[in-house]
């Protein structure tokens, strides 16, 4: 297990990413950054994020997770989520992402 | 729009700025309160202000920062947000409001932002013209 850099833990091919308190436009931007230097850098096949204290997100965030999604080649649970309150997975059903992204299994 | 009976207004200026998005949002979470709201209620304002921001930002002004105007207006039980950019405008509004159009799909836009809009309000009304900005214009009745 490597710690990349707060919030950013690498284990295997496997990028977890504890995201921010509030997910919108620019906290997006940020861990789009975040992650796609970690992928620059690294082996990364799938990523897990953890929304355990995410208590808002809009469709910037959607837009985020659609984007990692594609990077990581759009294969079949290559993103997790996990710990998303009922708000987060209200978004997350709303905007379809329910269908490519495993919600549960994590 | 002018004042009657027990409506309340504010408006606030602000530089277009993706770091003022929060600071809106809590803003009129603020503002709102006095409606005594549910939680559900006020994320949902805040989903659909955050929305009509970040609009304005990336395709109004296209990153170059510009003020942003944010009025709120409650009346009889409803809380009217209006959300003023003097951008670009948009050239076909019905198009622009469609789910998962985009015009910006290189800044990983997911093209669902008019949609939370209308999923999270019970109104959303957009006034724009090419060259002269665009009005988003919502409602949501509290508390039915």
């Amino acid at each position: 297990m490597i710690v990349v850099e707060k919030d950013y833990i690498l284990q295997g091919t496997c990028l977890y990413v504890r995201l921010p308190e509030e997910l919108d436009h620019e906290s997006g931007e940020q861990v789009k950054r975040q992650t796609d230097r970690v992928m620059s850098e690294n082996h990364v096949q799938s990523m897990i994020f953890d929304f355990q204290r995410t208590m808002f997100m809009d469709s910037s965030g959607i837009g985020m997770i659609m984007s990692r999604y594609r990077s990581l080649g759009m294969r079949k649970g290559c993103v997790a989520v996990m710990g998303a309150n009922e708000r987060i997975r209200k978004i997350l059903c709303l905007s379809g992402m329910h269908k490519i992204v495993a919600m549960n299994e994590v | 729009m002018t004042v009657m009976g027990n409506a309340n207004e504010m408006m606030i200026e602000f530089d277009g700025r993706p770091s003022n998005e929060g600071f809106a949002r809590v803003a009129v979470a603020a503002f709102c309160t006095q409606l005594n709201p549910t939680l559900e209620e006020v994320a949902d304002i805040k989903t659909a202000l955050s929305e009509a921001i970040t609009n304005a930002i990336i395709h109004g002004y296209e990153g170059e920062v510009h003020k942003i105007r944010l009025k709120c207006r409650i009346e009889n039980r409803c809380l009217y947000v209006q959300v003023c950019d003097k951008g670009k405008g948009i050239e076909d509004i019905e198009k622009a409001m469609e789910p998962l159009f985009t015009t910006k799909p290189e800044l990983d836009r997911s093209g669902m932002g008019f949609a939370f809009m209308e999923a999270f309000m019970d109104e959303v009304r957009v006034e724009s013209a090419p060259g002269e900005g665009t009005t988003v214009h919502m409602k949501k009745a509290i508390g039915r």
